[in-house]
């Protein structure tokens, strides 16, 4: 893998580890954190931090009944586990886990891009994209923040290369026209504040097509 | 280690082989707290390797009050809070094969299965977590690695104690989950960029040890 050189901000790493991040925003962190080695040791600093703070705290009585019930369960089973997905290709365990372990499926936006959708909701939207390798992405801009992870391939736009495991971090005043590069499809993972701001673009991608 | 003599003594009988492993874990104890480890790291560590008892339960009396004021800090009922103590200290039981003193001290361990928790109760979907490191069955301990690492925290600690009053409620507030990022500050006054670079190098000695036990 070739070294990542765009990584998650600071202030990110610290909320998503203090939970404070929104699910589609939280995918694509944990996705990267399990690309980046620099990010992972980051996101344990944090929590060291977290616990510092955990540390610190003053304490509060706890009942009676707890500790005894609690150390009652220790011979308990534990109960049933969600189950643990496995990187499968290009996707790292967290985007296995978004897409329940099956392969993507892909709906086409035209051009040869392709989406597939994994989750969407009021605290935003993140799916995957393929763009075919040389292949414009529509310009399109975006409110809030918008975290765009490479899986395969790579794009670049205005603030440089993005290859695997590079994720670029947009605020909402950015209005980028990313670029695949030649040779490979580039996949990515995205994540949007809005839920439908992205569906916004696709009328006009099709415009063309449909002379709309 | 008055009471967790004691306790090992009510709670294991007269057979030999329990007190001689009692004695044993008792002698790792020592030694290790000899070593420079944290209180905390040795329990942990006595709980991972031995299902020490009288060692949870150490850690619970130290933890849970903590962990109980920390959940109710965000506006969480004590009964509540109870709840989340309880799942917290039962997953530390459960998955105390997890915890690796190269990269994690306990607290922060304790930190993150708590918020998760905490996340889960409220949002009632599972946040997305990095995929676990695989890690050796039979990893070597490196003693300078987890002394380091406790320094470390021994000096983050300090840090957070003299920071001041309002940069203070910033990073706790922060490490609440009350900040989004955009009002979580670049630079908290906290020394973690030592401490990332520390963890690192515990991460890249994960790594080369797996490869070792590939190659062998």
């Amino acid at each position: 893998m070739s070294e990542i050189r765009h990584h998650i901000s600071e202030p990110l790493i610290a909320a998503y580890v203090a939970g404070n991040v929104a699910q589609p925003y939280a995918l694509v962190i944990a996705a990267h954190v399990s690309m980046c080695e620099e990010c992972r040791a980051r996101m344990a600093a944090h929590e060291m931090a977290g616990g510092a703070v955990l540390e610190a705290t003053d304490g509060h009585v706890i009942s009676t009944d707890l500790r005894a019930q609690v150390l009652d369960a220790l011979d308990h089973a534990a109960p049933n586990e969600a189950q643990a997905y496995q990187r499968s290709g290009i996707f790292p365990a967290p985007v296995m886990e978004a897409l329940k372990g099956k392969p993507p499926k892909w709906k086409s936006l035209g051009f040869g891009v392709r989406q597939s959708i994994l989750q969407s909701g009021d605290d935003g939207s993140v799916r995957l994209l393929y763009i075919p390798a040389g292949q414009e992405m529509p310009n399109h801009s975006h409110d809030g923040l918008e975290l765009t992870l490479v899986l395969q391939g790579a794009f670049s736009d205005e603030d440089g290369r993005f290859g695997v495991g590079d994720v670029e971090v947009a605020d909402d005043d950015v209005d980028h026209a990313p670029v695949a590069e030649a040779g490979e499809a580039c996949i990515c993972l995205a994540a949007t504040g809005a839920p439908l701001k992205f569906r916004s673009w696709m009328p006009r991608l099709l415009q063309p097509l449909f002379r709309i | 280690m008055l009471t967790l003599e004691q306790s090992h003594q009510e709670t294991l009988q007269t057979e030999p082989a329990v007190l001689a492993r009692a004695q044993q874990n008792r002698e790792n104890v020592e030694q290790k707290t000899q070593q420079g480890y944290s209180e905390q790291t040795v329990w942990m560590l006595a709980v991972k390797m031995q299902r020490d008892r009288a060692a949870f339960c150490k850690l619970f009396d130290y933890y849970a009050p903590r962990l109980k004021g920390f959940v109710m800090r965000s506006g969480v009922s004590g009964a509540q809070a109870e709840e989340i103590v309880q799942d917290v200290m039962l997953t530390i039981w459960r998955k105390a094969g997890q915890f690796d003193p190269h990269r994690a001290q306990v607290s922060s361990w304790i930190y993150q299965v708590a918020r998760n928790r905490q996340i889960d109760v409220l949002r009632r979907e599972r946040r997305p977590m990095p995929e676990d490191l695989a890690e050796p069955d039979q990893a070597t301990e490196d003693a300078s690695q987890i002394l380091a690492l406790e320094q470390e925290a021994q000096r983050l600690r300090l840090a957070l104690s003299r920071l001041k009053p309002r940069q203070r409620e910033m990073v706790e507030k922060a490490y609440l989950g009350e900040l989004s990022h955009a009002e979580i500050q670049e630079e908290t006054g906290l020394p973690l960029g030592t401490i990332k670079s520390r963890i690192r190098l515990g991460l890249e000695k994960l790594r080369h040890e797996l490869k070792e036990l590939r190659s062998s």
